[in-house]
Formats: structure tokens, sequence, C-alpha cells
């Protein structure tokens, strides 16, 4: 039926090794799964071209449904077609789908445990230019507290393309919370997504840092500075913030002295509340939070925000050594 | 498994809905807390969905045929937990453990403790966009099954019944058939004075739906009406009903206290007495 751009369209890509927006990823790997997989329905609320939600919109127009700036309806809407077998994919931008409809996810998706995935782009601060407005920065925190809700951080474009694939044959309510801007590929080409399940670069001796998204990156280079110094900064990727995987945090603790968490969003509630609340519970040891501090984003380049709101390698460097000093 | 028997008899229907109303009150009492006058108020329209008008297994009550009832009025729920047990969705008997810890039949429905609930509600406005995903995923499959939401007026103050009415508009749903109860009442007063929404028919139909008005307490009227939404195509219907809330029993007619209240057993006993029956 479709047109040679359209099958080339939906051609298998793993993006392993690939520096990709996680948004074009998941835009990518959306479509694949529609081919095979004829369960798959996708919702978008006026923002399917920015989203990437347009290339599978595209290629099984019966299967998508633009639902309009209408965020609460789209999530009730989403509710209801799992209720009918399929199993839909509802995106827009971070804050309006978790914010805006966060009561329609609580009462309908995940008080009756239906099968949506609520798949938001344009997460953090690095969403640019548009400003506070649009910027997600406590969106992990707003779904990692419902009962029901597992939340997925990707850090680049090849772990995307997997947690797409792993959530669809999940039963049951998943966040995953994707970036606007290019990110460097960071997982290794044989990794292999799980729910749940962390992946260790390396456990150091001294410290080990707990990120997630693009902050994985940023602590792998922290982890190359600091052992010019002679610290032994190991590095994992928490993608899974809920269920949060408990047996590697545990690993990493109890070999370290600090644990630094570094996440691009807010420090109260996302991965560093969550890494905090485990440890002082299960394995108290001192616990640094590299993230957003209590404070809305704003305008301008990424790169620029980044640093003015200390989400660099850098940043995280100067924490550890700060707390080696003492 | 058998589909539940429809048989087109008024005087059958009237007598169930009698029944529902003495399961429903003496239920509330037992409970000594819960929702009254609503449940009263939509009990000739649930009763005639029920018993006569949807496709239905009680004994299946995943068949993928069904049709699919959503209360979006979730406060209503001892109306529907009557309805699912007298059509043998589960025995009578746990009609008495409304509401208590533990219990299947939460004060609001929760689908994932009892069957034949189709999705939790309670949290007002959310029910038309969850029928909606439901007929849009139904007619994907070509499925001849239909889908019925009921709301309540105080209900349709919420912007989310808007957004979801658009959507059903936008998308033609004519698998789609809406029921608002308009009993004039909410927790706060009158509907009018707490916050006006008439007209109420001339926002569906400006939102593309086929209206029907009709006397929410006649049940001729209501199963005519049913029946003719059915043959609505290219649109989705609404039913607007005009009702009394606490129909039934005179001394909870029209009484915006017995919104969230339960009858005592002094009122049971004459609210029976006036129903015509023991509730057999």
């Amino acid at each position: 039926m479709g047109s040679r751009e359209e099958k080339s369209a939906v051609e298998s890509q793993s993006f392993a090794g690939q520096a990709v927006a996680t948004r074009d990823a998941y835009g990518a790997a959306l479509a694949e799964l529609g081919k095979r997989n004829e369960k798959i329905v996708v919702l978008d609320a006026d923002l399917s071209g920015s989203t990437k939600t347009a290339k599978f919109a595209k290629a099984f127009p019966d299967r998508f449904f633009n639902m309009g700036i209408s965020e609460q309806d789209m999530m009730g809407t989403a509710g209801g077609l799992s209720l009918t077998g399929k199993i839909p994919f509802a995106s827009t931008f971070a804050i309006f789908e978790t914010g805006r409809a966060w009561e329609q996810i609580r009462q309908t998706i995940c008080y009756s445990h239906l099968n949506v995935k609520l798949v938001a782009t344009h997460a953090g601060i690095t969403v640019g230019e548009d400003g506070a407005s649009h910027q997600a920065l406590e969106d992990v925190s707003l779904m990692r507290v419902l009962p029901e809700m597992v939340v997925v951080v990707p850090s680049d474009g090849f772990e995307t393309k997997q947690v797409i694939d792993t959530v669809a044959d999940y039963e049951g309510p998943v966040y995953v919370r994707l970036g606007r801007a290019k990110v460097p590929a960071v997982m290794p080409a044989d990794y292999k997504f799980r729910i749940g399940k962390a992946y260790k670069f390396h456990i150091g001796r001294d410290v080990n840092i707990i990120a997630n998204g693009i902050m994985v990156s940023a602590a792998l280079q922290a982890r190359e500075m600091l052992s010019k110094d002679g610290i032994d900064a190991g590095v994992v990727n928490m993608s899974t913030v809920k269920p949060l995987d408990a047996e590697t945090l545990l690993e990493a603790a109890k070999g370290s002295k600090l644990i630094v968490t570094a996440e691009e969003h807010s420090i109260i509630g996302g991965l560093g509340g969550a890494v905090a609340e485990f440890l002082s519970e299960y394995h108290p040891i001192p616990v640094k939070r590299i993230g957003t501090r209590d404070t809305f984003g704003g305008s301008g380049k990424p790169d620029d925000l980044l640093k003015l709101y200390g989400l660099t390698a850098e940043d995280i460097v100067k924490t550890v050594t700060e707390f080696m000093r003492k | 498994m058998a589909t539940v028997t429809q048989p087109r008899d008024i005087e059958f229907l009237k007598e169930q809905a009698r029944t529902v109303r003495i399961e429903i009150l003496k239920m509330l009492t037992q409970a000594g807390s819960g929702h009254t006058g609503g449940s009263l108020s939509a009990a000739d329209i649930v009763t005639a969905l029920y018993f006569y008008k949807m496709r239905h297994r009680p004994d299946d009550p995943k068949w993928p045929q069904r049709d699919r009832f959503i209360l979006s009025k979730g406060h209503a729920a001892p109306l529907l937990y009557t309805v699912l047990a007298l059509t043998g969705y589960f025995d009578k008997s746990l009609l008495g453990t409304l509401r208590r810890t533990g219990s299947p039949l939460q004060g609001h429905p929760s689908s994932k403790m009892l069957q034949g609930i189709e999705v939790s509600t309670g949290s007002l406005g959310q029910g038309l966009s969850i029928a909606n995903g439901m007929a849009l995923g139904l007619r994907l499959d070509d499925s001849p099954a239909r889908v019925y939401c009921l709301l309540g007026d105080g209900e349709i103050q919420e912007g989310q019944v808007w957004e979801a009415a658009m959507t059903a508009g936008h998308y033609a749903l004519d698998n789609l058939c809406a029921i608002v109860d308009l009993n004039s009442l909410q927790i706060d007063g009158r509907c009018e004075d707490v916050m006006k929404i008439d007209p109420v028919a001339e926002k569906w139909k400006a939102f593309n739906w086929h209206i029907f008005e009709i006397d929410g307490h006649n049940m001729e009227e209501i199963v005519n009406t049913l029946d003719e939404a059915e043959k609505i195509k290219g649109k989705p219907s609404v039913i607007l009903a005009k009702t009394i809330k606490g129909k039934g029993v005179s001394i909870f007619e029209g009484k915006v206290e017995y919104h969230g209240l339960a009858p005592t057993k002094e009122e049971l006993e004459i609210a029976l007495k006036e129903l015509g029956g023991n509730g057999k």
C-alpha cells in the first residue's frame, strides 16, 4: 500500500552508537512497532511533528488519533482504547502529559491498571529556548508517586528503541521520558534493556554516580575526569526509576563512600529523591543530588542552560571532589 | 454462555426498576453512607439498559461482543451494583457489603475489585473520554458492540466532558450513546445556582451530537429512545433525560441533602412502604 518512502520509514533501526534525539528514536521505533503489531494505536495532542508520532500517523493513519489540544481527554481515550485490547501510546510534551492530565492518569489509567503507554518528549531543561512553561522538571516525581506506574528515563536513542519495544510487551501503565535535543550514544552495542534493571558501566570504590537520561553521558565524562585525580568513580544508568533496581543500588552503595545522583530534573522526588529514600532506609550513606534545585527553568541554548542549572560533568566532579576533601 | 434476555416489556421493566430502587435503599441503609439521590434518579434509565437494551453476558463479563456501560457519575455506584447483582454478575448477598473494608463494592466503582465494572470511575468528568476510546477501538475491530455512558448534570461542569464531546463529534462515534441524568441538583444546591449549565441541548448539538430530550422516568419513552439512538448514523447520540433526584420516595425527591446521604432505618421503612414492596 505505502509508497517507497513510507516503507523505508518503517525499516528497522537500532540506533546503536548513533547520536540522535530520543524523540527521533521513539518515532522510528513506534512506526516499526506498528508494522509488527496491529494492536498498537497512537494518540497525540497536536504535537505529532515534535513528538515524532507523525511518522506512525503517516504509515498507519487508521490507528492514529489526533486528539487536538486536549490532554485530559487524550488520557481517557487512550484508556478506553486499551479496554478494547489495543495498546495505546499517548504522547505530548512531558509537562502537559504528566501535569495537565495527572488526575486522569491516576484515576482512569493507574487505578484501573490500564495498558496505556505514556511516552512524553521535551522533558527537562534541554527543551531550550521555549523556556520554563515547556520544560518539565517535575514529571518523574509526578509519575513516580502513582501506584501501578512504571517510570523509565532512557539515556540515548539505542536504549529508547529498546524501551519502546519492551514496554509494548509489558501489561500495564508505563511512563517514558524523552528529550528534544540530540544526545550522544552512551550504551554499548550489547546492552539489553529490561524494566527495573540498571546498567553498571563500572562500580567505583570511592563514589558511584547513579544517573539517567542525558546525565549518563555527563556521568561518564565525570568518571574520566575524576580518575585523573585518582578517584575511582563508578557509573550506573538507572533508566528505570520505578521500580528501582535495589540490588544494583545496594551494590553501588556498599562498596563506596558516596552516592551521587544525576538527572535533568528537580532533585525533589525524581531519581535523586528515589535513591535517597531507598538508601536512607536500607543502607544509609552520604548522598549528593545533581539536578535542578526547587526552581523553574528558563529560555536559552540547551548547553548554556545545563551550565546555568549545574547539570554538567564539571558539576558532578566538583560535588565529588568537595566531598572527598572533607 | 447466555446473553441476557431482553423482552420489550414495559411493565416488566417498571417492575424491575421498582425492585432496583428497593435494593439500592436497603444497601445504602445498611452501609450507613452513600449517594441516594443520584442513584434513584438514574434508576429507570440504567434498568432499561441492563434489563432491555444492552447485549451482555453476566456469566461472561469480558465477552468481546458485549455492549459497554460506563458510569461516569461513579457516585451512583449502588445503582450499578444493584443491576449487576440482579442480572447475575454476582450474588445478591454481596450488596450488603457496600462500602465495608475489603468489600469489592467500593464507595465508587473499582474495575479491579468487581467483575462487570468496565473501568473505575468516581472522579467526575472522565467517563465520556473512556467511552470514546472504547467506541474507537470497537470501530477499528468492526465490532457491532455499542458503548453507553451515563453522566450527571452537575458533572458536565467538568471541562473534560466538553473535550470528550468534541472528540466524539469529530470522530463521528455513532456506536456511542451518552445519557445525561438531568436531576437539576448537585451537592451545594441547584445546578443553576451553583454553576449554570443551561442551555444543555444546544451545547451537545454544537459539538455535532444527535439530541434526544426525554422524561427519564417514563420507561416507554426511555426504551423507545434507546432503540432510536441505535439507528442514528454518522454522529454520536446523547439522551438528555429529565429526572427527579431521589425519584420514587417522596421524602427524598428533590432534596439536595440526599445527594450524599444514606437513608436511616426509619426512612427506609417509609420508603419501602411507598415503593410497595419488602424487596423480597
